[in-house]
């Protein structure tokens, strides 16, 4: 049982980064009717705002300080971050503790305008071609993306660590009245699972209480008479599309610290998420939810030694297997409405 | 002349003529002169032109006349790489058996998937083939490490049994593959006045299957079969109207271009007998995509061409390097010199990749039909000044383009 507990608590971070990535194809799907290769580049555009930002605010200067000398002899030079310098001491050092979740705040107006730059400068003249063509431009832009990044970041991986508040794990099993020590949880990826909440339950809320979502599902389902009413459907549709890529940037920047940015991570996210939507169903966003966390969670299960040592290699194919079981048993998705892109 | 009419007969017996001619013709500078870094006349890269030709002639049966989008084409390279290696491994280093069981094993491979995949078309194809090529390349870094070595990749050793050759030769080093005693790394040279022509037995053995390939492709695109393929491509819900059921022939031209890329596999394998899970890898599919749409997908030529350019480009933008582009801008003054270096520096050397990617992009913007489509509209404006173009509207529709819907 604890192990059972243990295993879906794994996969619900990876699930929460597959679900919110799924969640803006969906929407980008649903509402513009493109097949975005680039939206994993976006994931990890959000990993390098945080990435951006914990720079920014280390940066720093130094003083030479008669005073004390170091194990040379030589005067000491004391590194000052400008933020502590300006803020205080204590003040500037939780900023740049804070830096990950601060990145939220600075990530939101980069998405957006990336996203807003994306769909009026490109995806826009693609809406009447085949979703080949779609594919294909959005698959060179994301090789483009990716490229610039690793051009200012380099290829390695850059560790950005979450608050200190966060750091370390806590004993879920105990809570829960298992034995001590049975069930460890990281902090972050708790806080990982929640915020990712957060942002799924703000998008539905969107789409579902305001006037502006109510046009877009309008938009949704049939675009064309919603424009004949007098409605500026594409401004709006432009609009979710920087919406979505800020939740895949949202999505990065927390992801940071869990996994340290590397310029190739969106890739490796974007074939899985793909396969998530699919699984999903195609222009369901609550099937796109849904599959995402099912996903997470059967992968960590498939990672288990038990069922690795029964089945070799489950681990790594998993979620292909499901996906080709899935789109040939039941075409439309767990959730797809029948129909809608069935074929 | 072999079933072809005049045209076409003359469009292979030219390529033919090119592939034979290739050190020649893709010498321009001599050796000794500071362009000869854009020479390609060398065998490893012809040897590339000839091989991602075969690849991408195999690739364009299936998208160009199907206009089904596989997006794990190089699953079946790397299968028919490993399966070439193997039989280097426990037969002998003589290439055709190596081939042979190349073009089989990725045959049934692309059956296999094939039958599953085409259960679906449009993106639904595309991601299906991409989770296929995704599971084999993950599988072949983790589980299938005995039959692929993992990350190490499979190569040939001096251990190996080689039942019908010999484990290591009188050297005592690894034997060279090998067609009947010609080693694929022979090379003979010529030097006529400042030009050095390379002649290379791999290269020459690659060449000549892709001829053949390319023979064959034409023959497949003349067919009433390569006519069913088109009919698919142009509405598949009208094909099924009269009765056609249109999967065999889908499943036919899958099964067709993996093994083109089989065999394109098993001659990456000859020429270096080395095979490693990244050709597997989905970028290199994306890149045989690329290499098709930027010649003209659906055209005879066109993928070949493609190859061709993808690979030019990426051996020399590969090997321009700081150095050289400082060498080049030298006559400017320093002000412009710099940002102009910098600018440049960021498309070539490691840049390539940027490049690939703005190539990609551009292409499906600006030239959708590809190289050979820029050409026939090139062509167009010259002939436009003399007759008016008899393009009949009604009698040609474009093509449904139900595949992506």
């Amino acid at each position: 049982m604890d192990a059972i507990i243990l295993q879906i608590l794994n996969g619900l971070d990876k699930g929460s980064a597959y679900a919110l990535i799924a969640l803006g194809l969906t929407l980008i799907f649903g509402t513009l009717g493109v097949v975005n290769f680039a939206h994993g580049a976006l994931f990890m555009i959000g990993a390098f705002c945080a990435v951006t930002l914990n720079r920014l605010f280390s940066l720093s200067f130094e003083v030479v300080d008669p005073t004390k000398l170091d194990f040379l002899g030589n005067p000491a030079k004391i590194k000052t971050a400008y933020v502590e310098a300006w803020f205080g001491q204590d003040f500037g050092a939780a900023i740049i503790d804070w830096s990950v979740p601060l990145a939220i705040l600075f990530s939101i107006p980069v998405m957006l305008a990336i996203g807003f730059a994306m769909e009026r400068g490109l995806i826009k003249h693609f809406y009447k071609r085949p979703h080949a063509d779609q594919i294909l431009v959005t698959f060179g832009l994301a090789i483009v993306l990716q490229e610039i990044i690793k051009y200012f970041y380099g290829a390695n991986p850059i560790p950005t660590p979450a608050p200190s508040a966060f750091t370390g794990s806590f004993d879920f099993g105990a809570m829960l009245g298992f034995d001590v020590g049975q069930i460890i949880y990281p902090y972050w990826r708790m806080v990982y699972f929640a915020f990712s909440l957060v942002v799924i339950g703000a998008v539905f809320a969107f789409l579902r209480f305001t006037t502006f979502g109510m046009v877009v599902r309008a938009g949704m389902a049939d675009r064309e008479t919603v424009g004949l009413l007098g409605i500026n459907i594409d401004r709006r549709f432009t609009i979710m599309f920087g919406i979505a890529a800020s939740v895949a940037g949202m999505a990065g920047v927390m992801y940071a610290p869990i996994n340290s940015p590397n310029y190739h991570m969106g890739m490796d996210f974007l074939v899985l998420s793909f396969v998530v939507v699919v699984v999903g169903g195609m222009g369901s966003l609550a099937g796109a939810v849904l599959a995402g966390f099912l996903l997470g969670i059967l992968q960590s299960f498939a990672s288990m030694n038990e069922i690795k040592s029964l089945l070799p290699g489950i681990d790594q194919i998993i979620i292909y297997l499901i996906a080709i079981v899935i789109l040939l048993t039941r075409p439309r998705g767990l959730m797809g409405r029948k129909g809608v892109m069935e074929d | 002349m072999l079933g072809l009419d005049r045209k076409d007969f003359t469009l292979v017996l030219i390529i033919a003529l090119v592939a034979l001619l290739a050190p020649f013709l893709l010498n321009f500078w001599p050796t000794e002169s500071g362009m000869a870094q854009f020479n390609a006349g060398y065998p490893a890269l012809m040897q590339r032109f000839a091989i991602y030709g075969i690849f991408a002639i195999g690739f364009n049966i299936l998208f160009g006349l199907t206009g089904y989008l596989s997006f794990g084409h190089a699953a079946f390279l790397g299968v028919g790489s490993y399966s070439a290696v193997w039989m280097f491994k426990l037969l002998s280093m003589n290439v055709l058996p190596g081939i042979f069981l190349a073009i089989i094993v990725s045959g049934l491979f692309a059956l296999v998937i094939g039958y599953v995949s085409l259960r679906r078309s449009g993106i639904y194809f595309s991601i299906l083939t991409l989770a296929f090529a995704q599971m084999s390349f993950n599988l072949a870094y983790s589980v299938l490490t005995p039959l692929t070595n993992g990350e190490t990749g499979l190569q040939t050793t001096l251990n190996d049994p080689r039942i019908l050759g010999a484990s290591r030769t009188a050297e005592g080093g690894i034997p060279v593959p090998s067609l009947f005693g010609l080693e694929m790394n022979a090379t003979s040279i010529w030097k006529i006045g400042g030009w050095e022509f390379q002649f290379n037995v791999g290269y020459y053995f690659a060449a000549a299957l892709m001829v053949l390939t390319f023979y064959l492709s034409i023959r497949l695109f003349r067919s009433p079969f390569g006519l069913m393929l088109r009919a698919i491509k142009t509405n598949q819900t009208r094909m099924s109207y009269t009765g056609l059921s249109s999967r065999p022939y889908t499943l036919a031209a899958f099964v067709i271009s993996g093994m083109y890329a089989g065999l394109a596999g098993a001659l990456l394998a000859c020429m270096d007998p080395l095979a490693g899970a990244e050709r597997m890898q989905w970028t290199a599919s994306g890149e045989v995509v690329i290499m098709s749409i930027l010649g003209g997908a659906g055209t005879l030529l066109g993928p070949i061409l493609g190859a061709g350019v993808i690979k030019y480009l990426e051996n020399i933008f590969s090997k321009i390097n700081e150095g050289v582009l400082h060498g080049w801008f030298d006559f400017l003054p320093e002000v412009v010199k710099e940002p102009l270096v910098w600018l440049f520096a960021r498309f070539t050397g490691e840049g390539w990749s940027l490049t690939l990617g703005l190539i990609f992009m551009i292409v499906v913007i600006f030239l959708p039909g590809g190289l050979m489509e820029g050409a026939r509209r090139i062509g167009d404006l010259f002939r436009k000044r003399g007759k008016p173009s008899d393009d009949d509207k009604e009698h040609h529709p474009k093509p449904a383009a139900h595949v992506a819907e």
